[in-house]
């Protein structure tokens, strides 16, 4: 491990550390009851007597944040292809597309639990938030192949078809990526924001359930415990999308540079 | 008669008699959508196998020329009558334009790809420009791994690799050091010897337009057309480094600096006319 590693990864341990080491000690020394702030080694053990139920929502709230995930991906690649065909369905559509990115989901989810049933109406609303931001980076990319490399193609009489393939899919798959790493985060949080409306409606299971739930019953571990699991999911979606960028782009991207030089 | 007929057309093909040109441009004129005019009413003729430079400083639509020859837009006015009809076109830009994400045998197998040459068909072709570039063992680097003198020899394989009868350069060496240029001038006019295709160079180099041409046409700027005609006398296939310090070069140069200085509107340097007859 070289010194630059050590430090990047040394350093927030010890800061995460001594973090937890002076909550710890602040909430045994001043006696703070649990109901308020429970020190982390509560929520620690309440993870573990807890983790049946515990696992069984963050299985809930995963499965929801995937689809979501993987509709989007389907859905905005689909629909950037078709924005790269025509200026037209381009002109048509985004605006569309923009406005209901800018409408809060908290607002949408209300109205989409009239129309859905609450798991559906759940996935719809983690699916929206993550949507937009893919479609945005794509669409960005699929029109920002190299000006000399299309003239190129024409020279050589390229299809459209090989063009597409050729020239602008790839052009367009750091983009994509970015915003893939933007949306795993968001569809996360928007699974769990449309999960708290619903929750309200009286279904659900997944994490966000079961903060609102042990907020009820003022079982507060409970409610770090499954906020720690959100918490790590986010970062484990963050990692694997990371991951998944880096070892598609390692060869040639100039974001990947720093690694070797 | 019959013999007679036979000693006819001996006495004729003695003669040194100049072929019809390669390529001819009519009165082209040639006005952007935003009413910038490119070039107004250029005469020009490209003989096969010659070495052609196009000097002029920015804004003389000298590039503008290379795309009207590779077909990438039309002229507004005026004609390009080819020779030959569609002849196998290389283009090489002022950036190497490689794409990124492809290895340099990838990269180079491109044209011969979009005409639907499997990879194992073209592998001999793509060996043989890559050894003509002197890139034999990199076939499996990636663009960022190499220089840009390296990136750019990359997108001259791949603009010889479909054996092309006309080479297109977009000043290709100016955004490299000047060593690295130097050594690319070298390897190109070795190059070109070997292979007699045509080659159409743009430049804004009076040295480099000089050390590498029969010809140079110097364009004239706003709107763009050509001023000056200097055939280079030495013959290129003859010319080796050396050249650099002979007389004939260094003439040529003053020649062509001069002319490129009448044709950006102002006087030729007093010091480079006191010292032109000394050369």
């Amino acid at each position: 491990m070289s010194r630059e590693d050590f430090v990047g990864y040394a350093v927030p341990a010890i800061t995460l550390g001594v973090g937890l080491f002076a909550w710890e000690a602040l909430v045994r020394y001043f006696a703070v009851p649990t109901y308020l702030l429970p020190a982390p080694s509560l929520i620690i053990s309440t993870l573990i007597t807890d983790w049946p139920t515990l696992s069984a929502s963050l299985w809930v709230t995963l499965s929801i944040t995937l689809k979501a995930l993987g509709v989007a991906v389907v859905g905005s690649v689909a629909l950037a292809i078709l924005f790269a065909q025509s200026r037209l369905v381009e002109r048509a559509f985004y605006p569309f597309a923009v406005a209901m990115q800018v409408t809060p989901i908290v607002a949408i989810a209300p109205l989409l639990l009239i129309y859905l049933t609450p798991g559906v109406a759940v996935l719809v609303c983690a699916f929206l938030v993550a949507f937009f931001p893919l479609l945005a980076n794509t669409t960005l990319g699929l029109s920002s192949a190299d000006h000399n490399l299309i003239d190129l193609f024409q020279m050589y009489r390229a299809s459209r078809m090989q063009q597409f393939m050729l020239l602008r899919l790839p052009s367009a798959l750091p983009y994509f990526l970015a915003g893939l790493r933007i949306s795993g985060g968001l569809a996360l949080i928007g699974a769990i924001v449309a999960e708290i409306a619903a929750g309200s409606a009286g279904q659900g299971s997944g994490l966000a359930y079961r903060i609102v739930e042990s907020g009820f019953r003022l079982n507060i571990p409970r409610m770090f415990a499954a906020l720690l699991l959100i918490s790590v999911a986010g970062i484990t979606i963050h990692l694997l999308l990371t991951a998944l960028s880096h070892w598609l782009l390692r060869d040639w991207h100039d974001s990947e540079r720093g690694r070797e030089s | 008669m019959n013999q007679m007929a036979t000693l006819a057309t001996k006495a004729a093909a003695a003669v040194p008699v100049a072929p019809p040109p390669l390529v001819t441009l009519r009165g082209v004129h040639k006005v952007f959508a935003n009413q910038v005019t490119a070039l107004e009413g250029l005469d020009l003729d490209i003989r096969a196998g010659e070495f052609l430079s196009l000097l002029g400083p920015s804004g003389c639509g000298k590039s503008t020329v290379l795309r009207l020859l590779a077909g990438l837009t039309s002229p507004t006015r005026g004609e390009i009558v080819w020779l030959a009809n569609c002849p196998e076109l290389g283009f090489v830009f002022q950036e190497p334009t490689l794409t990124p994400w492809s290895d340099v045998f990838t990269n180079v197998w491109l044209p011969l790809r979009l005409a639907g040459v499997s990879k194992e068909k073209a592998r001999p072709r793509i060996e043989e420009a890559l050894e003509q570039v002197g890139l034999a063992g990199f076939a499996k680097a990636y663009p960022r791994q190499l220089s840009g003198g390296m990136k750019m020899r990359v997108s001259i394989a791949r603009a010889l690799v479909t054996r092309p009868t006309v080479l297109l350069m977009d000043e290709p060496f100016a955004a490299l050091d000047e060593i690295t240029r130097l050594k690319l001038n070298d390897d190109l006019a070795a190059l070109r010897s070997s292979l007699g295709a045509t080659v159409v160079f743009v430049t804004h180099s009076v040295f480099e337009s000089v050390y590498l041409s029969d010809r140079i046409v110097v364009m004239a700027a706003r709107p763009g057309r050509a001023v000056a005609e200097i055939n280079v006398e030495s013959p290129t296939a003859s010319r080796q480094e050396g050249f650099r310090l002979c007389k004939a070069y260094a003439d040529t140069c003053v020649q062509t600096s001069e002319a490129l200085h009448v044709a950006m509107g102002d006087r030729p340097p007093a010091i480079l006319k006191a010292q032109a007859p000394a050369l």
